[in-house]
């Protein structure tokens, strides 16, 4: 995968900024546009996988337990995770919140 | 090796050297006082002599959109507009800076309405002075053929990849006669072969081109785009040597007449600096102490050979076409007056405005510029410029 655009130095960009190479979203970080973010209390989760098959930017996975997460990198704070879990596991919070 | 001179109109001769060049599109919109180039180039195609693409279209602002697909492609590209029509394009210089285009475009500079005139200034220049396009100020009709044949060499250079423009003033040089040496065509070919830039569209190298920036990349782009702004003197001052020696003709950024010991000196740039070449001339004669520096490289900015140009002078007399409305004096004065900020001992700079929208400043204009000039050095100057030979 190409350097996000983050780590680009001005040596980097091509003559004319131009674009050589084939690109995806994937390196987009589109975390940067969250204002809130999912917190989870997961003694009630049932790893049903609803929040994981609903998240639009297809962001979350499964953690080393087994239970369902959010890449921060990518997550955008759209809440929908939370809206769609059934035993209310995550909620969504500020930023600036612990 | 000094070829035959024959009389012919500046503009004919410009659009000759663009045929010398081979170029393989022109695209233009015909607007006065630059009609005469267009025309004789849409002639030149249309008659076979020249095997290029001419796309006619509906305005500059899709002249200089052609063109930037055009040099995308890889192919030598040539517009030329003036006033207005420059003006119209203006959205479509950065682009064509930005994604690095070797256009080359040739402006015969005109005033900009209201109220319309179609006469010379320079406004127009003035007013895209920062869209990141190479230009260049001719003088006389010479210069002007050698200059359009060096641009096509700078442009395509894979250091450079900008656009440039070459600017002759509208009418007063545009539209002369004068005796022009035309370079012969292999010459041409020798010294300015084409080149590909190293980045063109091809279908099997796809490239995306003038991509989207948001904030976090756009910083970097322009700074990678000014980079390129650095080499570009040198490589300027390298090809001037090249011409000079395969057609024996010198050109320099900074050129300096009967500067040697001047306290004095008068600035200029255009087809005025060869008037005022005369002025100097009849006042040395009668024991004034002047000099005279023309400015040929307006971007980029050649500081060190200006502040070498004027390091012991006292007074600078500074003569714009073209009004700064509201502003610190002309646009040239003020941009002088900044580059000189860091010198110790700087000349004292007086602004003079004149020659707008075609008005001429003859011989004797000029000598009273410098008489008038040298009196305000000594007075102090009231006004922020001095307008020449308004009626009041
Ligand atoms: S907040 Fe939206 S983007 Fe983030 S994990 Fe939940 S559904 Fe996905
Ligand atoms: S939707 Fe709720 S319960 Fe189901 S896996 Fe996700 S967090 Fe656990």
């Amino acid at each position: 995968m190409a350097k996000s655009e983050n780590e680009l130095t001005w040596k980097d960009i091509e003559i004319g900024a131009a674009v050589i190479e084939p690109g995806s979203a994937a390196a987009y970080r589109t975390g940067d546009w969250r204002s809130q973010r999912p917190t989870y209390d997961f003694s009630r989760c049932l790893k049903c996988g609803i929040c994981f098959v609903f998240c639009p930017e297809g962001c979350i996975g499964q953690n080393q337990k087994g239970f369902f997460e959010a890449n921060p990198y990518y997550c955008k704070g759209c809440g929908i995770c939370a809206y769609e879990c059934p035993t209310r596991v995550i909620v969504m919070r500020e930023e600036e919140e612990k | 090796m000094i070829g035959k001179r024959h009389g012919i109109e500046v503009s004919i001769a410009l659009a000759d050297a663009v045929k010398l060049c081979d170029a393989d599109v022109i695209a233009a919109y015909p607007i006065t006082p630059q009609t005469h180039i267009v025309e004789h180039l849409a002639e030149l195609v249309a008659e076979g002599e020249l095997d290029a693409e001419y796309i006619p279209v509906e305005s500059e602002h899709s002249a200089l959109s052609a063109c930037l697909g055009s040099a995308a492609a890889g192919a030598r590209t040539f517009t030329a507009t003036a006033g207005q029509g420059l003006e119209l394009m203006h959205e479509v210089l950065y682009v064509a800076s930005g994604m690095r285009l070797p256009i080359v475009m040739a402006v015969a500079n005109r005033a900009l309405s209201a109220p319309l005139s179609v006469w010379g200034d320079h406004s127009d220049a003035m007013a895209v002075r920062d869209t990141g396009w190479i230009q260049i100020f001719t003088e006389n009709g010479q210069e002007v053929v050698d200059q359009i044949i060096c641009a096509f060499k700078i442009a395509e250079h894979h250091k450079v990849l900008l656009p440039v423009m070459i600017h002759l003033d509208g009418f007063n040089l545009s539209h002369v006669i004068e005796p022009i040496e035309m370079p012969d065509k292999q010459g041409v070919c020798d010294f300015a072969p084409h080149r590909r830039s190293p980045l063109t569209l091809h279908p099997s190298r796809p490239v995306a081109m003038g991509d989207f920036a948001p904030p976090v990349i756009f910083t970097e782009a322009k700074w990678a785009q000014e980079q390129a702004m650095l080499v570009v003197k040198p490589t300027i001052v390298e090809i001037w040597e090249q011409f000079a020696e395969k057609f024996g003709r010198t050109y320099k950024p900074v050129e300096c007449y009967k500067c040697d010991g001047a306290k004095n000196l008068l600035f200029t740039m255009g087809s005025f600096s060869e008037t005022a070449m005369t002025a100097v001339d009849k006042l040395r004669q009668a024991g004034v102490d002047i000099g005279l520096v023309r400015l040929r490289l307006w971007r980029p900015f050649p500081f060190e050979e200006f502040c070498a140009a004027v390091k012991d002078a006292e007074t600078l007399l500074v003569l714009d076409r073209c009004i700064s409305s509201g502003g610190p004096g002309g646009p040239v004065a003020s941009e002088l007056k900044s580059a000189l900020y860091k010198l110790d001992k700087k000349p004292k700079v007086v602004s003079f405005v004149g020659g707008l929208g075609g008005r001429d400043i003859t011989v004797a204009g000029f000598e009273k510029i410098i008489v008038d000039g040298l009196e305000l050095a000594e007075t102090g100057q009231e006004r922020i410029f001095e307008i020449v030979g308004v009626r009041e």
